[in-house]
């Protein structure tokens, strides 16, 4: 574990906000597709592909890599990014996000885009997945120095799946599980604590018996560092809670809920890429 | 003084009256997957809560480092279990089918299938005969579920020594999978050596009068029903279909051409299930009336084995009578 240089996180400010920008313009040119949550995701997604986990994009299958469930499928999109600025796949190839033959299905699908660990849509499933893995590098394989992300939308928490996989998770002592929840408060139908209250939602993973944590999810170091200490646990599953604003870097999506699940019209789509640009500049 | 007597509580038991050996079939899944574990260490079980009558405790027992309890979570079971296939290993999960795939469809379609994760399914205590548990526990759709579903191996062994050998076939396949284990002791039809490979269909007997395509525990009940309507001097043809998807349809149009026409019989939903697989799969190739005997829209209910074969009319003399009546009627 080691703490970012200046010069480290600058660079991650802007891959993540490269991968708002990709956001924007996969959403825009597709016309369909969610902005909210991949906007608010975009640290936690860089601390992990240009930070945390230990992976090749050369070799998609290493034996030795760390693997990455994303649950809440519906985000792809900033999944897509992060593996093409990774170097999974052409960067071009964003472009063809939701057309017909596109690798970049509405939700990922495993085996049409190299470095793509899991199907996802439905939600709920994929912490058990994650345990499904971290158990076999714990008790089947042992793999110490391997570990398995997973990141769950908070509206995804409203399902049973999801808890039967805690209670698992917990009760294996799956120390290599480190699962993020982005916590954004938002959900299709309005705010999380209006559809299905969920806090004290760190005491509630805390009961269940998971090494707990909350961060700002938007902070990358944070997010970094809150990785680093779900790594130095091994005894039981971590859990990040991140607090990310709904729709960041874009100031008419933030915190609307009707983002969520809505793409932007090229219009409104230049306003934000212009935004961004604004920042990056100031990077 | 107790004002309640046992005397006025009866017991009532009856077995199913199959005449000859009977094993559960239960069991031979059982034994089956103790042998897929030795051939093949990456072979996992997985249980939500029902080690013994699933017939999955000797595999826990022999394999105690291999066998993973889940609790009564099935949706976790299925999904668990594709995050153990992600990581290389082959994993049995086992429930009532009423509970998986009943309650773990979705799951298993996306994590499973959709996800290309070699999960297999096992739901034991399918059809009706589930000891007294009534309808909540009788699935009767499961066949119907499973196959709609790309990429999906679906077995439905007939007796103990072809579920061991299927559970073996299962483990070396690279698909998805389904298995439907019955509950009660059932018929010994089948030969310790006959042969066994997911696909193919088994024809049993030589008739000229009708195909009756049979799966499960059904299939003794055929065979049964089949030398019964000697006395109606209709020769039936009966051919074990344990893989209901991919189905043999071959087998199947290679006797109905000759027969003229199929009857169908499994114990579970006949919408959806077998007979809907070869009713409208030999529609579209070689179209012959098909009559489909099996579960008729409805649900279970609690009852003795042979209670609930009589009330559904799928013991072998009910087969018989239902068969004879069709032969003659489309003749």
């Amino acid at each position: 574990m080691s703490t970012l240089s200046e010069v480290e996180l600058s660079h991650l400010r802007q891959t993540a906000n490269r991968l708002r920008q990709h956001t924007v313009a996969m959403l825009a040119a597709a016309q369909s597709g969610h902005s909210a949550g991949p906007l608010g995701m975009a640290e936690i997604m860089t601390a992990l592909y240009f930070s945390v986990m230990r992976h090749d994009p050369k070799r998609p299958n290493w034996e030795e890599r760390d693997v990455f469930f994303l649950s809440n499928g519906h985000t792809a999109p900033v999944l897509y990014a992060a593996l093409a600025e990774a170097g999974y796949f052409p960067l071009q190839e964003l472009g063809s996000l939701r057309r017909f033959g596109s690798r970049l299905q509405g939700h990922p699908e495993r085996g049409a885009l190299p470095g793509l660990e899991s199907t996802s849509g439905p939600l709920g499933e994929g912490l058990s997945q994650a345990a499904g893995y971290a158990y076999a590098l714990k008790h089947l394989n042992p793999a110490p120095r391997r570990f398995c992300y997973v990141v769950m939308g908070d509206g995804e928490l409203n399902e049973g799946n999801v808890w039967e996989a805690a209670m698992f998770a917990s009760k294996y002592g799956l120390g290599q599980l480190i699962a993020l929840i982005d916590r954004n408060y938002i959900q299709i139908d309005g705010s999380t604590e209006a559809v299905m209250p969920l806090d004290d939602l760190a005491a509630k993973w805390r009961a269940f018996g998971w090494h707990t944590l909350e961060i700002d999810g938007n902070d990358v170091a944070q997010v970094v560092a809150a990785c680093h200490a779900g790594q130095a646990v091994r005894s039981r599953p971590s859990v990040i809670i991140a607090h990310t604003v709904p729709g960041a870097g874009v100031d008419f999506m933030e915190y609307d809920y009707r983002w969520h699940g809505q793409a932007p019209n090229r219009e409104e789509a230049e306003e934000a890429l212009a935004q961004l640009s604004e920042v990056e500049a100031r990077l | 003084m107790t004002m309640v007597k046992l005397t006025d509580y009866p017991v009532e038991t009856s077995a199913l009256s199959t005449g000859g050996p009977v094993e559960p079939i239960r069991q031979g899944f059982g034994r089956g997957l103790v042998a897929a574990g030795e051939r093949n260490s990456k072979v996992l079980a997985l249980c939500a809560d029902l080690t013994d009558s699933t017939s999955m405790r000797a595999f826990a027992d022999r394999f105690p480092e291999r066998f993973i309890e889940v609790g009564v979570a099935e949706q976790n079971l299925v999904t668990v279990a594709a995050g153990l296939a992600h990581a290389g290993f082959i994993p049995f999960t086992a429930s009532y089918a009423a509970f998986s795939p009943g309650r773990s469809w979705e799951q298993i379609k996306t994590t499973a299938s959709l996800n290309r994760q070699p999960v297999k399914i096992v739901g034991a205590h399918a059809g009706l005969v589930t000891g007294l548990d009534g309808a909540t526990h009788q699935m009767l759709e499961d066949i119907a579920l499973m196959r709609v579903i790309p990429n999906m191996v679906v077995l439905a062994p007939g007796d103990a020594r072809e579920a061991e050998k299927a559970t073996l076939a299962l483990a070396a396949d690279e698909r998805p999978g389904y298995i439907r284990l019955a509950r009660e002791a059932t018929s010994l039809f089948s030969q310790s050596d006959a042969p066994f490979e997911i696909g193919p269909a088994y024809q049993l007997t030589i008739g000229h009068d009708v195909t009756v395509v049979a799966t499960g525990p059904m299939t003794p009940e055929a065979l049964h029903a089949a030398d019964l309507l000697t006395d109606q001097n209709i020769a039936a043809e009966v051919i074990h279909c344990p893989t209901v998807k991919p189905l043999d349809l071959d087998t199947i149009w290679a006797s109905a051409k000759r027969t003229r026409r199929v009857v169908t019989v499994e114990e579970g939903q006949i919408i959806g299930g077998l007979g809907s697989a070869v009713a409208e799969g030999l529609s579209e190739v070689h179209p012959v009336p098909v009559k489909r005997l099996g579960v008729q829209d409805r649900f279970g209910q609690t009852g003795q084995p042979q209670e609930l074969w009589n009330a559904y009319e799928l013991s072998a003399s009910h087969l018989a009578r239902q068969i004879g009546a069709f032969v003659r009627q489309s003749r």
